[in-house]
């Protein structure tokens, strides 16, 4: 199934906050920057994307608009909202955290 | 979660819960562009057309399932789910109406009978009395002991009240009530009798009620020289003096004497259980003084309020000690008490009540299991219907615990619809049993409150919860594979299925042979009560009670002379065949009072012993109009006028009692007031109440008259209808005194049908019951037998192909479904040894195993089960075994 593991999907959470952090994106554009930005490390279908943008709106950390594209599609565009802010700011110190103690266990071991 | 998080998110999923298709929409359209521009993307870089689809397909996953996670995530989607299961639940329910309805009316029909006697039971038992502090208030009695006559819970005596009062040291206080009854005349208005209480003064205050109007007695109104004053009820105030508030300090006349209001009680005033009381006067004002001294005139009620601390044994103990020393300063009155004795208020009101309440709650939980037990029945034989379907469902993936759920579901909804519809039936049962049962105390305050809205709601969760659980036992273990291999094929499946209902069933056949035994032994009690021979007439008589106002009629000539007018204008109204004068009561009406008496030729009993008998006044009329054979001598003689009242007639069990082997007639007996009267006649015997033995009767001559025989009962017979002789009656009296008014007027038929109205309505209600019961296992035997049969139409074909003949096919059906039925019966009878006894204390003239009642009901049992089963097993073996082995 398409579902990412509980690991890669609260990573997934953050990464699209801090995506639409930079600015307002549509689901597919999310899905092309998602790509570019992460390569071949993050193994997510596209479609997996959309469970996790609903979710995050619910939280009410994402808001949602329907607005047209460049090329005149008319498609729902994401942003970050107040809430989402705060919430960007604790995900990612924690981050820094967790993945600064995991980086400082790993050098260990392989000494 | 921080406020403004709450803030922003709950108009969210408001919007969510609302817009559940534009989200829906929305969602797809979302995804359809993502698949669109991927594509169109695809395009751009140079892949051809369906390549580019197959690519954007691939990278993106299933559609499907990626809609459905997604509307996971929103908000309410487990209630969705809910909501799904519902609507799926009763969509199936309603493809097979006849199932839902059967089972919606069994739920309803059990709810609603437990709800409406839960709802009697709160108000009448348990709600405590409307009084202040009422959990310690006791009813004192005194302990009676004489001539053979034991009455361990008697009432007051007015000198005994007053040394209790002075004397006892463990109440805090103590009142007395008795009753009167008034004719209440006023200007340019008919006369009407009314019932009326009478109470000490500082009985409002015990109680701890006020009136709503006016002021409460004192004890300056509580006197014998006190100026007559009164209380009327919310009710009278309504009903004759218009709701006027300027009635307070206003005189109405009460026995042609008047009387000021004083005040108007509330409509909720709730007097110590009588009911129809219409007004109130201070008692000690409103009785004669000497009788509130007596010792042995036991007419009145003495309610008291327990010292802080003290408890009822306690009371009876201090209150016993002074009884003792009255007892025994005054031999010479052998119904002075000897003890005392105490109930707490509320039981003393309601007491009586409990048994035949209780025993039909626990009837009503009979039917509730009952009905439960077949819905789960009813479910068993759908969830065995649909077990391909399950079985399916669960080979596609379909989770064990949403099936289980969607099972559980429909036992809720047809709870819920049961309940919601039983509910209504319980308001309306309850209307009925207030209008109808006006002498059970309280009656009047049964309602439907919140309490009894939730327990509506709890039985019905409760319903649903057992019925769902009994049946989804059945499908425990169901392995999918086995529940398809079996349904394609013929074979004789589902033993456990089967054998689950056989048990539903012997439980079910139990309870109704417990209800049937109930039933039975009441229908049987109040048969022997309805026809205990009262030893009188009981067609076409008429009884009418009047009541001549002391003030005016204060001379026993007066009366006397009042009363033979009467009688003598009654008997000259054309069709009266008999008319005759009875106080204080006519047979079967009430047991009236007793007194001692002594025998002049026989020698004098042992000090401390006394013999007594039943008294009653009555005139020469009474005894032909009533039917009351003479067995020997003869009639009062015309002269016994007030002043000369030397005769007395007596019962056979009189004679039998006193005179064992002698001969009554001309012997001489002394009486408190008739001094060496000549006994000269014996009468049969009348029964005064008609569950009870008769007892050693006296009667006097009531045109002697007597300083306390003012109100008496006039008796009229007639070949025709005697009931339209009310009016004449009423109408020649009002002619003799205007101020006059008849009350009760009553043929002895209703008199008989009031007082064993409770036994008819126990045993209806009960008998009720148990024939819903016994339909509802006659309907589950058939069920459960045709479905036997159903299961197995293939072995059954074999069999007969093989030679069974039509006989041994009957009889081995027949046995498969009379199992359940005789081992529920025996089940039944076991139990029903255990719960006679509830019903023990409600029986007359049956003893609780009373062998034909047990018979008939095995009997009764048998025969319905045989009958539900004969359909099934006879089509069983009339099979074609062709066709039953096409069939499959």
């Amino acid at each position: 199934m398409s579902k990412p593991s509980d690991l890669v999907q609260g990573t997934l959470d953050l990464l699209v906050l801090k995506i639409l952090a930079l600015e307002p994106l549509h689901g597919w554009a999310l899905s092309q920057r998602l790509k570019q930005i992460s390569g071949e490390v993050l193994q997510v279908s596209d479609g997996s994307l959309y469970p996790a943008l609903h979710k995050l709106e619910q939280q009410g950390w994402i808001q949602a608009e329907w607005k047209l594209t460049e090329n005149n599609r008319r498609a729902k565009f994401y942003s970050l909202t107040r809430l989402g802010r705060r919430q960007l700011e604790r995900e990612a110190a924690n981050w820094e955290r967790v993945s600064a103690a995991i980086s400082g266990v790993m050098r260990l071991t392989e000494v | 979660m921080r406020i403004d998080h709450w803030i922003y998110t709950i108009p969210l999923r408001l919007s969510s819960l609302f817009h559940r298709s534009r989200l829906d929409a929305e969602l797809d359209e979302e995804l359809r562009d993502h698949i669109d521009t991927q594509i169109a993307d695809n395009i751009a870089r140079g892949m051809a057309a369906d390549q580019a689809r197959l690519a954007t397909l691939r990278a993106f996953g299933n559609p499907v399932v990626l809609r459905e996670q997604t509307r996971d995530t929103w908000s309410w989607s487990g209630m969705e789910l809910l909501l799904n299961d519902v609507r799926l639940s009763a969509r199936t329910l309603l493809r097979t109406p006849d199932f839902a309805w059967i089972a919606i009316l069994v739920i309803a029909l059990g709810v609603g009978a437990n709800v409406a006697l839960f709802a009697i039971v709160r108000s009448v038992l348990l709600n405590p009395l409307p009084y202040a502090d009422s959990g310690h208030l006791v009813r004192l009695y005194e302990n009676i002991s004489v001539g053979g006559l034991n009455a361990p819970y008697g009432a007051s005596a007015g000198g005994m009240y007053t040394e209790w009062k002075e004397h006892n040291r463990t109440l805090a206080d103590m009142a007395i009530a008795g009753s009167t009854d008034y004719n209440l005349s006023s200007a340019g208005e008919l006369p009407e009798v009314v019932h009326a209480g009478n109470f000490s003064w500082n009985m409002l205050s015990l109680l701890g009620v006020r009136p709503s109007l006016g002021r409460g007695f004192t004890a300056d109104d509580d006197k014998p020289s006190s100026d007559p004053t009164v209380l009327l009820s919310w009710g009278l105030w309504k009903r004759r003096f218009g709701g006027d508030r300027a009635i307070v300090n206003k005189t109405i006349l009460l026995d042609a004497v008047p009387h000021t209001v004083i005040g108007v009680m509330p409509a909720s005033f709730f007097f110590l259980g009588a009911s129809n009381v219409q007004l109130w006067t201070p008692i000690y004002q409103a009785k004669r003084p000497a009788l509130m001294k007596m010792l042995d005139e036991h007419e009145f009620r003495a309610i008291g309020r327990l010292k802080p601390g003290a408890t009822e044994a306690q009371v009876v103990a201090d209150l016993t000690l002074i009884t003792r020393r009255i007892h025994a300063q005054h031999l010479d009155l052998p119904f002075t008490a000897f003890a005392a004795n105490s109930r707490p208020l509320l039981d003393s009101i309601v007491g009586r009540m409990k048994a035949p309440l209780y025993a039909l709650l626990a009837a009503t939980g009979c039917v509730l299991l009952i009905a439960c037990l077949n819905v789960a029945n009813l479910l068993v034989a759908r969830s065995a219907a649909r077990r391909k379907e399950q079985a399916i469902r669960a080979a596609l993936g379909g989770s064990k615990l949403r099936l289980l759920r969607q099972h559980m579901m429909e036992s809720l909804l047809i709870c819920v619809a049961g309940g919601a519809v039983g509910f209504f039936l319980a308001v309306s049962v309850l209307r009925w049993f207030v209008a109808v049962r006006q002498d059970v105390p309280r009656a009047d305050s049964i309602a439907v409150d919140g309490v009894v809205a939730a327990f509506t709601l709890g039985l019905v969760t409760l319903c649903a919860a057992f019925a769902g659980a009994i049946s989804s036992l059945s499908m425990r273990g169901d392995q999918a594979l086995q529940a398809l291999r079996e349904s394609s094929r013929g074979q004789s499946a589902g033993v456990a299925r089967t054998r689950l209902r056989s048990v539903l069933l012997s439980l079910e056949v139990g309870l109704t042979v417990v209800l049937l035994v109930g039933a039975g032994l009441l229908l049987k009690s109040y048969a022997q009560l309805r026809s205990t021979d009262l030893g009188c007439l009981t067609d076409n008589v008429l009884k009418i009670d009047l009541s001549l106002p002391s003030a005016s009629y204060r001379e026993p000539a007066l009366i006397s002379s009042f009363f033979s007018s009467f009688l003598g204008r009654v008997r000259t109204v054309p069709g009266i065949q008999e008319a005759g004068m009875i106080y204080p009561a006519v047979p079967g009406d009430d047991r009236g009072s007793d007194d001692n008496f002594v025998i002049i030729e026989h020698p004098p009993l042992p000090p401390g012993e006394s013999n007594v008998a039943n008294n009653r006044w009555c005139d020469t009329g009474y005894f032909a109009t009533l039917g009351i054979p003479f067995l020997q001598g003869r009639n009062f003689s015309s002269n016994q006028r007030p002043g000369h009242s030397t005769e007395i007639i007596i019962s056979e069990s009189f004679a039998h009692q006193f005179f064992p082997g002698g001969d009554p007639i001309g012997k001489h007996m002394t009486t408190f007031n008739q001094t060496g009267s000549e006994i000269v006649g014996i009468v049969g015997d009348t029964r005064t109440e008609p569950g009870e033995p008769v007892r050693p009767m006296m009667y006097f001559p009531i045109l002697a008259g007597s300083d306390f025989v003012t109100s008496a009962s006039l008796v009229i017979r007639s070949r025709r209808d005697v009931t339209q002789f009310a009016m004449p009656v009423q109408r020649l009296l009002a002619g003799m005194d205007r101020n006059l008014a008849v009350s009760d007027v009553l043929t002895m038929d209703q008199i008989l049908g009031r007082n064993t109205l409770e036994a008819s309505f126990d045993a209806t209600l009960l008998l009720v019951f148990a024939g819903l019961s016994l339909l509802l296992a006659a309907v589950g035997l058939f069920g459960v037998l045709s479905y036997i049969v159903a299961q197995r139409t293939t072995e059954i074909g074999i069999r007969i192909a093989l030679g069974a003949r039509p006989a041994q096919i009957l009889w081995l059906t027949l046995v498969d479904g009379l199992r359940p039925a005789l081992f529920g019966l025996l089940l039944g009878l076991a139990a029903s040894a255990g719960s006679v006894k509830l019903i023990e204390s409600m029986l007359f003239g049956t003893r609780p195993f009373d062998p034909i009642v047990f018979t008939v009901v095995s009997a009764t049992l048998l025969g319905v089960a045989g009958l539900a089963c004969a359909f099934p097993a006879w089509r069983a073996s009339r099979l074609d075994p062709m066709q039953a082995l096409r069939t499959e």
